[in-house]
Parts: structure tokens; sequence; C-alpha cells
């Protein structure tokens, strides 16, 4: 097999790809969730996979997220990895105690003893009509508590690296994928060796004039815009942290000394929002001192998520958005 | 009633004594100004922590509360590192950063006592699937307060551990109060075994302090678990002496309840026994006392003695 051959799939097929090659390589791995087997996941993802790997590995649990987070968590502190899937991210303030009082922090307060290697999938975000308790980005009460790890993928390869990546990592990561993404189609790396590595940010398009810093949806925008510029000869660069926490800072700092010109921007809400915790570490950094105009940032309404879709995309950041806050940085309005 | 060996009667004796020592001694270190939390004691329930814990198999697994002094000893955690922990010392069980409330020793099966009340279960139900999972044969023991029933966690464990068949004995030492709030006011039934209906597997009540009748109950659930026959729900009826914490006024309970239960003081009760039924001599019995209390004066002098972790532990071991 070619190291670099590549497949097409979709982004919610990656996931499954990368969790099924775990499961086939590691024993110990196991799969937790509501409706996860014979229905397949509510949005599919899981389909196929108790046939390949029966009920004692991918099993359906009552609707019970406190107990799957907690059993998860008990299951990773004496010997297994499990992955567990909440059906929509909201329901992860179900399952919080698990997660935030045990999980995250055994390791610490045990004094180094137990790992707790397990993935909490988190599908997330707005865009489908499902209103205020099925589309939210809660990703930022997850970046406030050390111990855990906070990533997310933005594209197929991503997905299926970072999933890999996940299910390896000796400690509790919490896998946010966005639920418009699912089918997303992309080229995937067909080694069962790619691995997208945890704690590393990512240059998505080189650019010297304005830097944007964003993950998810919003990626593809931000994309979107920048090709748009592109044709006006302003060159973005786009930067996508992949791990949310904890972030690495330097690629962003290293860009903003060069453009000296930075957008944040994400779907969740603005107020106590990552991008804030972003732009705090720039004005920390010594790419303080390059900065050419006020940072702007782009985040949600601070709404909860309405159901019309008109009023639910007026909540998150458009390319349009993009496009009038580079042209701003730029003096060009 | 059931026949005890000498070698395990001298076990429970042994430790219960170093239980109710270990317990008068963080009292008086705490009274000294020398323990920086506040304290939980466990004082009057060193029999359902101890006895409990003699009746399990090694590699069995535990879960223990935030009162868990007497349930660690019992476990066989070491006292010397859990008092260097309650004194913050680098050579406690978490080095200094855990302190009573998360005293843990994952590789010996003992997954932690918890701060948050009815926070074990679940963890339990996790511990209990990697046993079913690996066919171990190991089951969890996994201890609650009659307060932590009435919290979520308990049911969604509790039907969890029934549906999936997890070797897991819930025992819940129902000392009567939730803190300042009474078992009457907090639940509307008279035994919390009674909850097992729910989720069809059975429910015991037993004597919180009579250690003969803990041991033999949790024997046999033990077993059942053990069997593959699912969870078990005991629930223990005991007593704490020691207010909720060292702060607590206790103005919700009067000194003649708590005089009438130390009258059925489960040492007391013990040492009755080993004088009706002549196991020990006397002086056998003043031996095992002496040692008990020993081993906890000696855990004091190791605490006292140890190093405060080095200030730069505080970023160390946050990720695995």
């Amino acid at each position: 097999m070619e190291i670099n051959e590549m497949k097409k799939m979709t982004y919610r097929d990656a996931i499954r790809l990368g969790m099924t090659e775990e499961m086939r390589r590691d024993d110990d791995v196991i799969f937790l969730g509501e409706d996860i087997g014979l229905y397949g996941g509510a949005f599919g993802l899981s389909e196929g996979m108790l046939d390949e790997f029966g009920e004692a590995r991918v099993m359906d649990t009552p609707i019970t997220e406190a107990a799957i987070v907690g059993t998860a968590v008990g299951a990773a502190a004496t010997g297994l990895r499990p992955v567990c899937e909440m059906m929509f991210m909201d329901f992860v303030t179900m399952g919080m105690d698990a997660l935030v009082n045990q999980g995250a922090k055994m390791h610490y307060m045990f004094g180094g003893q137990a790992a707790v290697p397990m993935v909490l999938r988190l599908p997330a975000g707005s865009g489908s009509g499902a209103g205020a308790q099925h589309s939210q980005s809660l990703e930022a009460w997850l970046c406030h508590v050390p111990g855990l790890k906070v990533v997310t993928p933005s594209t197929p390869a991503q997905a299926k690296g970072l999933i890999k990546a996940a299910i390896r990592d000796n400690n509790p990561v919490c896998f946010i994928e966005h639920k418009m993404l699912y089918k997303m189609e992309g080229l995937v790396p067909v080694d069962d060796e790619f691995t997208i590595e945890i704690g590393k940010t990512f240059i998505e398009r080189p650019g010297k004039d304005v830097t944007i810093v964003t993950y998810g949806t919003l990626l593809h925008k931000a994309i979107e815009a920048a090709e748009f510029l592109a044709e006006e000869g302003i060159e973005v660069e786009i930067i996508n942290p992949v791990t949310l926490y904890p972030m690495d800072m330097k690629p962003i700092v290293e860009s903003v000394i060069k453009t000296g010109r930075l957008i944040v921007a994400h779907e969740a809400s603005k107020t106590g929002g990552v991008g804030g915790e972003i732009v705090a570490r720039v004005v920390e950094s010594e790419a303080f001192d390059y900065l050419n105009a006020p940072i702007i940032r782009l985040g949600g309404l601070d709404v909860p998520i309405p159901y019309n879709k008109e009023l639910e995309a007026a909540v998150v950041p458009q390319r349009n958005d993009f496009v009038h806050g580079v042209y701003r940085l730029l003096n060009r309005e | 009633m059931i026949e005890l060996s000498e070698e395990i009667l001298l076990r429970m004796y042994y430790k219960m004594n170093q239980a109710r020592f270990f317990e008068e001694k963080v009292e008086d270190l705490f009274e000294k100004g020398l323990i920086y939390e506040t304290t939980y004691l466990s004082k009057g329930e060193e029999a359902t922590g101890v006895v409990s814990c003699l009746a399990l198999e090694k590699g069995d697994l535990t879960s223990l509360t935030h009162r868990g002094h007497s349930q660690a000893i019992g476990f066989g955690l070491d006292v010397n590192m859990m008092m260097a922990e309650l004194l913050g010392k680098s050579t406690g069980y978490c080095k200094g950063k855990g302190g009573s409330l998360h005293i843990a020793d994952v590789e010996n099966g003992n997954i932690g006592a918890n701060g948050i009340v009815g926070g074990g279960f679940t963890l339990s139900c996790g511990a209990a699937l990697t046993q079913k999972y690996k066919k171990t044969g190991k089951v969890v023991l996994c201890f609650a307060g009659d307060g932590a029933t009435n919290e979520g966690s308990f049911h969604e464990a509790l039907n969890l551990a029934s549906v999936w068949k997890l070797p897991i004995v819930f025992l819940i030492e129902n000392n009567l109060y939730g803190m300042s709030m009474p078992v009457s006011k907090h639940m509307n039934i008279e035994n919390i075994s009674d909850r097992s209906a729910s989720y069809n597997i059975p429910g015991l009540t037993i004597d919180g302090t009579d250690f003969l009748e803990i041991y033999d109950v949790m024997t046999k659930s033990l077993r059942y678990a053990r069997a593959g026959r699912g969870p078990v729900l005991v629930e223990a009826k005991t007593y704490r002496y020691n207010g909720h914490s060292s702060s607590d006024a206790q103005v919700y309970r009067n000194k003649e309840e708590v005089q009438k239960w130390q009258k059925k003081d489960p040492l007391i009760r013990f040492v009755n026994y080993l004088h009706e039924n002549r196991v020990f001599t006397d002086k056998q019995i003043q031996t095992i006392e002496d040692e008990a209390k020993t081993s906890i004066e000696h855990a004091v002098e190791f605490a006292m003695e140890s190093p405060e972790p080095e200030i730069t532990t505080v970023l160390e071991d946050i990720y695995a």
C-alpha cells in the first residue's frame, strides 16, 4: 500500500473508518452510546460496526448520559479505552459530573495514578433546524477544564486522523464533530497508521495580509472568503487550531507577527468563547507590538439557537462577515 | 449464625480498631490545626467500612465515599500513606494533591474516594464493565451514603448495572442523615434497599453495627455478583458519631440519640462477641488494640516527618 494513497469519503465515513481501524488494532477499545448498534447511530455514523464487532464492543446504552460518561471514566481508569457518543453535544450537560469532576481530574488529584484514556464524541453545531437544545457549540465550557483535551476536525482527513489520535491518547479527549460537516467529502489517507497530532495547530492556507483563526464550519466559510479576496490580491492566512485545548499558540503568534492583522471566528456564542482566549494570548505575546489594527472577533450571537432557518443563519458568522472583516482591517471599507 | 475463623476475626478487630484510632487521631490533629481541610469522620461506621472489604477477594475493586477512612483501611490501604495524604505530604497516596476526599490506590483496585456525593456509582459501573469485558471474575464494591441515593447517578447506575448484569455490590451506609437532613425527610421510604425493586435486583437491609451480619450478607452478595447474576443493593443502617464535617454544630440531632447508638457501638459489639465466644484471651484482645493504636501513632510520625511536596509539582500530572 502506498503511504500517500488517498480515498475520497465523507467526514462521517472518515470518523467511522478511524474508529473501526482502532477497534481492529486494539481489543481494549469499546464503543458505547445511545442507538449506536442496530440503529447505526442517530446520524448513521456507526452503521455496520455492530456487525463487525458485536454487542460486547458496540454497546447500546439506555438513555443515560450521566452513566455513559461515568462508565467510560471508570472503564478507562481500569484498563479499557472507551469511546462514547453523546447523541448531541448538548447532552453532555447530563454527563458533566463524570467528565469534569471525575475523569478530567483523576490523574492529577490522585497524584499521577490512573490514566483515563477515553474519547467523548460530541456532535455539535447549528444549521439543521434542530433548535436550541440540539444545536449548541459548547467547546468553551470544556476548554475551561484542566485535564481534558478538546479537539475538533474540520475536514474528512482530519476527522480520521484525529479520532485515531484521540483513541490512542491516554487522557479524556472531547472530540467535537460538526453535524453539518458529516456529508462533506474529501480525500482521506488510506494508511491505517495515519494520525493527526493532538496539540498541534495547522496552517490551512498561507497568506501575508490578514490572519484568520477559525475551525469547524467557519473554516470553510473563511476559505471561501479567502478565495474571493485572493481575486482582489489580498492574501489571507487561515489557521485552524484543531486542538482547542490545550492550544498550540506558536503558529498563531508567528502569523500575527507576519500579517499584523487578526480575525478569530467561531460559531459558538461570542461571550466567553474560545476566540476570546486566543485574542488574549495573542495580545499577551510578542505579537502585540506587530498589530496594525484592532483585532476582530467573530462569534455566534449571544442567543439560544433559534428554529427558523433565517433566524438560525443570522446567529452565526457567514462568508461575508469574513470579507468585510478583512476589508475593515485593511481600511478598504 | 456464621462461624468465622480466628484469623479473620483478628484482622477485622485489628482494622476496626485502626479505623477508630485513625479517626480519633485525625480529630486531634484537626483541633491542633495540623489538617488543612475539614474532616469527614467515619467513627461509628467502622464495621460497614472494614468488614465489607474483608469479604472481598484479592483483585476485587472498590469506590469509596467522602467518609471513607474506615473503608480505605478495610480495603488494605497503608495508614502511613493515608495519614500523610491528610497532612498534604509528598509521601501521601496522592502526593498531597488529593487530601482525604480523594484517597486512591488505583493499581490495587481502589478507584478512589469521592468528593462528589453519588460520584462513585457510575465510575463503579465502568470498573465493573472492565471486569466483565476482560472476564477477570472480579467484583466492584461501591460504597455510598443514604443521601447519595437521591442523586440521579444512583438510579442511572443501578439501571445500567442491572440491564448489563455488571458485577457490583452497592453498599449504602445509611447513617440516617444526609449532612443535616434526616432520612425521613429526604425520602419517603423506610428502607433504601426497597429501591432495588425498580431495577429488579436483590436488595437487603442489614444492621451496620453487626459485623457478623455484614460479613455474611456481603459474602453472599459478592458471590452473587461474581457469578455473573448482576448487581446487589445492600443497605446497612449505621450512625456517625461526629458531625458531618468538623464545622457541624449538629443542631439537627440530640445527645440522647448519639448515646443510644453508642450503646451498640460496632467495636463494643465485636469485643463482646470475642469475650462471649472465648475467641481470644483478654491479653490477646489488649494486644490487638495496642498494636492497632501503635500503627496509627507511627502513621502520624511518618506523616509529620514527611516532606511537603515541591512547589514545582503543582504543574505535574495534569495529563497522563
